[in-house]
């Protein structure tokens, strides 16, 4: 579905991804794990177009969509779940989910119903400005507000970043049940344990450059990986 | 102090809310700006002094009648607050704020003179149109019919723009833009639009403003926009700038004192101008955000 090649991208004056490759099939979750400075969020930032690559390439279904614009880019069904949620703090719980669906001309009841049984958290604070809800609660609202926009690909930087372990565990659950229901996952991670149980396909990155790469199992096996990310 | 009568009181609320309802139009301006770029637009006097001389061409070069002249100069109005946002502070999205500020009073100076050039800096006489500035009397109370439609103009206005910024899809595209740019971009949001549309409304309203500043002071000349500027930011800043309900108090509270004052002090009369900047500097020991400051509800 995205398939990245030799892709570089300079940022803040540093190399920050060097010439990488990666595929992300149709329908799987795939998880980019790697500590921080790795290159892992300028990596999703390109892909939405948030930074501009030095050479390289993205496709999407095909489609060459590195150099555009982060709205049309946006609109072919790609979503982003920032790094630190980036909730908008004075609007409501509802408005923040409104808002995901910018795009979206038609009756958002449907998405808004099914973003509630996700998590009815978020339906019994409809009300409540997004900046008023825990640090778990603004991570549930900001994959509700990505689910708003009917994504194909959701992209998720850090989601486990700063919660509690079982909170992470709900949230690593219904990353599931959201690609079971046909959108497919781009998940980065630190949380290297967390993100390869879920994952079908994984990548380590270090220092700008991927590493190693294999199927969840085949990573959380792995020597290396377990030395220098699980702790064992 | 000389005997105060009710007369009198009557009197200068009425004209204390036509003032605080004129100033309330360009303060909108200010704090619509400052909300979603962080940006004090110091041109926004000068969109004010625009509009004045739009509206005075329509009507004695165009030979326009005034409504005509009037909408067309609103229309010119927010059409200048466009360009001047896509020529000078577009290209300057990504720098630090401070070159924006700089580039805002840039533009002041280039309107301003620009005005001198063109319009000349000799005194021009507003166009008046007898509907607004016949005096009628109520309660012994002589008033302009201006007195009445300004307010009533006004608060018709801000209910409108209110219900824009909290009720429609732009307004949420706009309250959401003025936090964060970068999560509203991923959210299919075109910033640059949003901020477009913000210049153009906060310029339309300093141009009603404006016109009726004209019926009710009808001098023009180059800089006449400079001191209704300042008070008016100075009414943004005591409301809480960037709150919109915010400026419209700030603005009403200056409208106030400025007349009151004069009434109760007839020898302060001559200071009017600086009663403003004392109330700000007030305002501002006691409430440093303002009467209605921003509300910071953001856990991170």
């Amino acid at each position: 579905m995205i398939k990245v090649e030799n892709l570089c991208v300079n940022y803040g004056g540093i190399e920050a991804v060097k010439d990488i490759s990666f595929e992300v099939p149709e329908g799987e979750i795939v998880t980019l794990i790697g500590a921080n400075g790795a290159g892992k969020s300028t990596t999703l930032r390109t892909i939405t177009g948030l930074v501009k690559a030095r050479s390289g390439s993205i496709k999407y279904m095909g489609e060459e969509i590195l150099g555009k614009d982060t709205v049309s880019i946006v609109s072919k069904g790609i979503t982003l779940v920032p790094e630190g949620r980036r909730i908008f703090p004075d609007l409501t719980v509802l408005e923040n989910l409104k808002v995901g669906a910018y795009l979206r001309k038609d009756s958002l009841e449907e998405d808004i119903e099914w973003v509630y049984s996700l998590f009815p958290r978020l339906q019994e604070r409809h009300w409540q400005l997004g900046g008023t809800l825990s640090g778990g609660e603004q991570q549930m609202l900001a994959v509700g507000r990505a689910l708003m926009s009917r994504p194909k690909i959701m992209m998720m930087d850090e989601p486990s970043l700063g919660l509690a372990p079982l909170v992470v565990k709900d949230i690593f659950d219904i990353i599931k049940e959201i690609n079971k229901r046909g959108v497919t996952i781009l998940l980065i991670e630190q949380n290297a344990n967390m993100a390869l149980h879920t994952a079908d396909q994984g990548y380590v990155m270090e220092t700008g450059r991927i590493t190693l790469s294999g199927t969840g199992k085949e990573l959380l096996e792995n020597s290396a990986v377990k030395e220098a990310y699980l702790g064992k | 102090m000389s005997a105060i009568t009710s007369d009198m009181l009557l009197q200068s609320l009425a004209n204390a809310i036509t003032l605080g309802s004129l100033y309330a139009l360009v303060a909108i301006g200010y704090t619509m700006v400052y909300g979603i770029l962080r940006l004090i637009n110091f041109a926004h006097g000068e969109i004010f002094m625009m509009s004045m001389y739009f509206a005075f061409y329509f009507v004695t070069a165009a030979m326009l009648p005034w409504y005509l002249a009037f909408l067309f100069a609103i229309a010119c109005t927010g059409i200048l607050g466009i360009i001047i946002e896509r020529a000078a502070y577009r290209p300057l999205r990504e720098a630090p704020r401070i070159s924006l500020l700089i580039s805002s009073i840039g533009v002041s100076y280039l309107l301003q003179n620009l005005a001198v050039v063109l319009f000349s800096g000799i005194q021009k006489q507003f166009p008046p149109v007898a509907m607004f500035q016949d005096v009628i009397t109520i309660a012994n109370v002589r008033i302009q019919k201006l007195s009445i439609y300004v307010p009533l103009i006004t608060a018709v206005l801000v209910i409108v723009l209110l219900y824009l910024v909290n009720k429609t899809k732009i307004g949420m595209a706009m309250r959401a833009s003025s936090k964060d740019f970068e999560t509203s971009r991923l959210m299919g949001i075109n910033v640059n639009r949003v901020i477009a549309v913000t210049f153009c409304i906060g310029s339309v309203l300093a141009a009603v403003g404006a016109i009726m500043w004209g019926l009710k002071y009808p001098k023009i000349e180059p800089y006449v926009g400079t001191l209704p500027g300042l008070k008016c930011f100075i009414a943004a800043v005591i409301g809480g700038i960037g709150n919109i309900k915010g400026a419209v108090i700030g603005a009403l509270l200056l409208g106030f004192i400025e007349i009151f004052i004069v009434l109760f002090f007839p020898a302060l009369s001559g200071y009017k101008d600086a009663f403003a900047f004392v109330a700000l500097i007030v305002i501002l020991l006691v409430r440093p955000s303002g009467l209605v400051g921003e509300k910071i509800a953001n856990k991170v």
